[in-house]
């Protein structure tokens, strides 16, 4: 079996799913995202990603808006459909 | 190592009737705290600032079966570290001002991620009492939460409640009462840390022993620093051996990566509770929220969305505001003035004129703005509390990046349309000192209710029918200019610096009616103390200027100052009384019609509006408009900026920049309109 890439949060696509691996942003920007729910191994869905200017991601019954910048930042592997 | 700490049951004797008990209510934003303290203490409550800081303080006390209960509202904070000024303020009020019990205030709709503070709150030593809100907007969205199991899971009381509708505040007192008469017990089951970090935790625990200041729990101590928690580190740098400090530093190198640990260890330790206690019977069901988002957050229909919803606050502001102002002015003001004459019939003239022309012209016009004010501020409250405003601040990211700010900025700017004081100290949320400054620098040119109300009033004077558009076009240009102004300022002040833009978007839900009314009364009665201060003061110095020496008019003090500054009012052809009119608006934006109408109200056979509209034309008359709209910040407005800001230097940047802007673009304006022979 292969394994599933790493790709950033940024690339998922309105409505994909994805399990977060890892947090590369600096140590304030982790520690945030952190507390709001972004830890590894937790689901996130991406509810609005337009390709460009922020995005939506819901992660633990949140809805957070995230600049395209900062869900650079967040490695994530694709759930598998 | 026991991580399963019992707490004793924490008994209170009698003596606690002579007592105050003290409560600290703590949650993260848009759990509908600030709900629940309205409930328990009404009106009863006093509105500050933290002790040097600029976060808002509120506190309040109300009575309960023969008890005093003292109620502070930390700061909404999603965790305890040291990230924010909030968090650093709730934090250490709960460790060194020891409140009897602390209330954590939790949203059944954001469970996991509420609960976070919660796990942080816990492995304090002060008694946690856990109100589970929103119990109404979690089945909305499609689950249910039983709130008897998370109490067993977590061992300390969950008290269901639906704050908006004030339903489960019996329960809440009856708790209260528990806890007074001692019956209840706390027994919480603490969320431990990753096994791997233990062994590291251990250490710094044995390092750090005996140098700890007295009001931070050691066990909470070696924990912050492991999670890299700024403050924490500072202090201990400073009290530590350097020796000591140095093995610790080597260890945290080492570690770097703990803090991530230790916050997935928590909600870690939040899925285990809650695991039992939530019911989602519909999986996969699209709630509200979601359905509703799918217009509110899309790049084009939230766009065309938010300016509806601008569009219907501005309508609404003027349909139901100007009415009630006007019926105020000729109802209550003129015969006001009129009675005061008759009063004072044995009165010196010079004072039935302070009262009439001074005090009751200069107070009254700014306090019949109240209706337009409150009707903004209501609607502004009615779509944050609806949860609106975070997706207006989403779909104006865009936008807000031209100038290196973020969607969040967007909130105070809108705010200014009301008023620019609320707007500078609307940019608290964000978080990022260098976008705050520039946010609180642009805030002024954003056109607040006194200057559009003055729009509103000189523009039909020199425009009639087009006044309409021509307002709007106005309003329009000084928004223009904002960006502008924005994007130079970044680019000069802050090196087109970006900072992060994390924001939540809180569930849709009806607020709260009664929270509603009590934030606008208190906004409201702000203002009012404003105006009766600061604005009568000003009121009878102008009126004495131009009263002084001589009563006359055009030899009053008032006349010579306008001269003085004529030649800079020639740039923009303005006579005199104009350049004073400009400069009485520092007091006051409002001051600027208050002093026309003081200047110009003698001469009795033509309304205010046909005296102007005949002694100036429009080209003067529009480049005036275009420096009201534009001219230094109000005195409240400076005030305020100083105060936010802690800086003389950004505040006279502040002035010197909206002095330049609008002298140039007034004397811009007057060259061309009357090269176009307006």
């Amino acid at each position: 079996m292969q394994s599933t890439p790493l790709i950033p949060l940024a690339d998922l696509k309105s409505g994909e799913s994805a399990t977060i691996s890892a947090l590369k942003a600096g140590r304030n920007i982790n520690a945030r995202l952190s507390t709001l729910g972004f830890t590894p191994g937790v689901i996130i869905r991406m509810t609005h990603n337009y390709g460009h200017g922020p995005i939506v991601v819901n992660v633990r019954d949140t809805r957070i808006a995230l600049g395209r910048g900062e869900a650079r930042t967040i490695l994530v592997t694709r759930a598998k459909e | 190592m026991n991580l399963y700490r019992t707490y004793n049951q924490r008994t209170i004797s009698s003596g606690i009737k002579d007592n105050t008990l003290m409560i600290a209510l703590a949650g993260q934003p848009n759990m509908g705290k600030s709900t629940i303290f309205n409930l328990l203490t009404g009106l009863n409550q006093h509105v500050g600032n933290w002790p040097g800081k600029t976060v808002e303080k509120k506190e309040g006390e109300f009575h309960h079966n023969e008890h005093a209960i003292h109620l502070i509202d930390l700061p909404g904070t999603y965790s305890l570290s040291a990230n924010s000024p909030e968090e650093i303020i709730a934090r250490n009020f709960i460790l060194q001002e020891k409140p009897d019990l602390v209330v954590a205030v939790v949203s059944a709709a954001n469970l996991e991620r509420s609960l976070y503070l919660v796990s942080e709150l816990i492995v304090l030593e002060t008694p946690l009492m856990i109100v589970l809100n929103m119990i109404d907007v979690a089945e909305q969205e499609g689950f249910s939460v039983d709130a008897k199991i998370l109490q067993a899971a977590i061992g300390v009381p969950v008290i269901p409640m639906i704050a908006s509708r004030a339903s489960g505040l019996r329960t809440l007192l009856d708790y209260f009462d528990d806890f007074i008469d001692g019956k209840l017990e706390f027994y919480p089951r603490l969320p431990q840390i990753s096994a791997d970090h233990q062994h590291v935790k251990e250490l710094i625990d044995e390092l750090i022993e005996g140098f700890v200041p007295e009001y931070y729990p050691k066990n909470w101590t070696s924990m912050k620093l492991l999670e890299g928690d700024i403050e924490i580190f500072d202090i201990l740098k400073s009290v530590l051996p350097p020796e000591r400090w140095e093995t610790i530093e080597d260890i945290l190198k080492q570690h770097e990566d703990a803090g991530l640990a230790i916050a997935s260890g928590r909600y870690e330790w939040i899925e285990r509770n809650i695991r039992a206690a939530v019911h989602r019977p519909k999986l996969g069901q699209v709630g509200l929220t979601d359905r509703l988002d799918k217009f509110a957050t899309h790049p084009i229909w939230g766009l065309l969305f938010l300016a509806v919803v601008l569009g219907l606050t501005f309508w609404l502001t003027f349909t139901i505001g100007t009415p009630i102002q006007e019926w105020m002015d000729s109802k209550i003001l003129v015969p006001l003035g009129s009675l005061a004459q008759i009063w004072m019939i044995d009165a010196p003239a010079w004072v039935v004129s302070l009262v009439v022309d001074g005090i009751i012209g200069g107070v009254g016009a700014v306090v019949t703005f109240l209706p337009i004010i409150i009707i903004f501020f209501a609607a502004f409250g009615f779509l944050e509390d609806v949860g609106y405003m975070a997706r207006a601040a989403y779909v104006m990211d865009n936008f807000m990046h031209w100038m290196g700010l973020h969607g969040k900025s967007f909130l105070p700017l809108f705010l200014g349309f009301g008023c620019n004081v609320p707007a500078v100290m609307g940019t608290r949320v964000i978080e990022s000192w260098p976008a705050r400054i520039l946010t609180i620098l642009l805030a002024p040119f954003v056109p607040c209710s006194a200057r559009l109300a003055i729009i509103a009033f000189l523009a039909p004077a020199f425009f009639g029918k087009n006044a309409f558009i021509i307002s709007w076009g106005l309003i329009l240009s000084s928004i223009v200019i904002l960006m502008i102004v924005g994007v130079i300022m970044n680019k000069i002040f802050f090196k087109g610096e970006r900072t992060a833009f994390i924001m939540e978007l809180p569930l849709y839900h009806i607020p709260n009616w009664r929270t509603a009314l009590l934030l606008i009364w208190q906004r409201s009665l702000s203002f009012l103390k404003h105006a009766g201060s600061i604005i009568l003061m000003m009121s009878v110095v102008v009126w004495a200027l131009s009263e002084f020496p001589s009563g006359d008019l055009e030899t009053s003090f008032l006349a010579q100052i306008g001269n003085f500054f004529a030649p800079v009012g020639n740039w923009m052809g303005f006579d005199w009384k104009l350049t004073v009119a400009l400069i009485t608006s520092f007091m006051a934006k409002e001051n600027a019609i208050a002093t026309l109408g003081v200047l110009f109200g003698r001469t009795e056979e033509f309304s205010l509006l046909q005296t102007i509209a005949n002694t100036y034309t429009p080209a003067v008359g529009l480049a005036f408009m275009v420096v009201t709209l534009l001219f230094i910040p109000c005195v409240a407005t400076v005030a305020v900026i100083k105060k936010e800001t802690g800086s003389w230097k950004w505040t006279m940047v502040n002035i010197v920049l909206m002095l330049v802007v609008s002298i140039g673009m007034g004397s811009a304006v007057y060259a061309i309109a009357s090269r176009l022979g307006l």
